[in-house]
């Protein structure tokens, strides 16, 4: 399974994830930070992190939970924060469909943001990649994203307040989704579909439990493929 | 204060119903091939819901009491626009760097 060309793929996914080291380093320290803030012990805090593996969701939960909300209304925000991932998970299946189950079911577990947006683009760039390579790309990217989210975590509990309010650490969080946004930003479609999702998330901002957040995402995704559609319709004419 | 149980619950319920919705499509669609309609959808998946996500976070920041911030929306803009011109690590520095260059001139 270990061929020199899926050692390859592993080091390349490996290395066109590294930038997010330098957002998944004070992203996850601050989780700790904040968590331990929030009055959670250690134990808590990484296994948080360990168990969801989703930054904003914990974010959101731990914000909710802290000030009071049911515990009804912190599952259904932060659950409704990770719905986008339902929509990662049928992206890749075209790519990664075809892995034996148990490859799938690990690859669920590490399925976030950044390693769905890298791997994917890189699938669309070389729709010829064998699936082993793909495979080897995923994980690539996973490593070098997940690892230094548990440890860092970790560091954040431990460090407590050392990271000071006036370098605006919450910022990173915004600064990360532009980051992996604005490359994307290469043809019409995918033009037309962040500018509605935009639109979309302030007019639909009133909506409770982050829903606005769903709504934005479907419409902006119909937008996409609408425009595609039409350019079709346009070349065959 | 948060509770244990409380923190368990949350903690448990909602690692478990973030892995379903992840193992979602991937999982149990498996081989089988998506029509076309629903890949040409999914193909604005990552552009459909970040922005969205960001959005927000840059028009009514938490840590600011939910205020506009110009100072953020001129850093995230400095972002997107390296990004897009040059990649991602290039988004990251200019983003923050900008922003604490403007923290510093306008405070």
């Amino acid at each position: 399974m270990s061929t020199p060309q899926t050692k390859a793929a592993f080091w390349r996914g490996l290395k066109d994830c590294s930038p997010f080291i330098v957002i998944v380093i004070p992203f996850s320290t601050l989780f700790g930070v904040v968590a331990r803030d929030a009055g959670l012990d250690i134990v808590q805090v990484v296994a948080m992190s360990a168990i969801v593996i989703a930054g904003s969701a914990q974010f959101t939960a731990l914000s909710l939970l802290q000030e009071g909300a049911p515990v009804f209304v912190v599952l259904l925000a932060s659950l409704a924060v990770n719905m986008r991932m339902a929509m990662y998970s049928a992206a890749l299946v075209p790519h990664l469909g075809a892995a034996p189950l148990r490859l799938r079911a690990l690859m669920a577990y590490v399925m976030v943001d950044q390693t769905f947006a890298v791997s994917v683009q890189t699938y669309e760039a070389e729709p010829e990649m064998p699936l082993d390579q793909k495979i080897a790309y995923y994980f690539g990217c996973i490593v070098v994203v997940c690892l230094p989210w548990y440890i860092c975590t970790f560091l954040g509990a431990l460090l407590g307040q050392a990271i000071p309010a006036y370098l605006s650490p919450d910022f990173a969080v915004p600064i990360c989704f532009i980051a992996l946004v604005a490359p994307m930003l290469r043809t019409a479609p995918h033009i037309v579909a962040a500018g509605v999702s935009v639109l979309a998330a302030v007019a639909f901002a009133w909506l409770p439990w982050n829903f606005g957040l769903i709504v934005a995402a479907i419409l902006a995704m119909i937008a996409g493929a609408q425009v595609e559609f039409w350019q079709r319709r346009k070349a065959h004419i | 204060m948060i509770s244990d149980s409380t923190f368990w619950i949350v903690t448990g319920v909602l690692g478990i119903g973030t892995y379903l919705i992840r193992f979602s499509f991937l999982g149990l669609l498996g081989g089988r091939q998506l029509p076309d309609w629903a890949l040409v959808h999914l193909r604005y998946v990552g552009v459909a819901v970040l922005p969205a996500l960001v959005t927000p976070m840059i028009l009514w920041p938490a840590s600011m009491g939910s205020d506009f911030d110009p100072l953020r929306m001129t850093a995230a803009s400095i972002a997107l626009l390296a990004g897009w011109r040059l990649g991602v690590v290039w988004a990251i520095f200019a983003g923050m760097g900008s922003l604490w260059a403007l923290q510093y001139l306008f405070s």
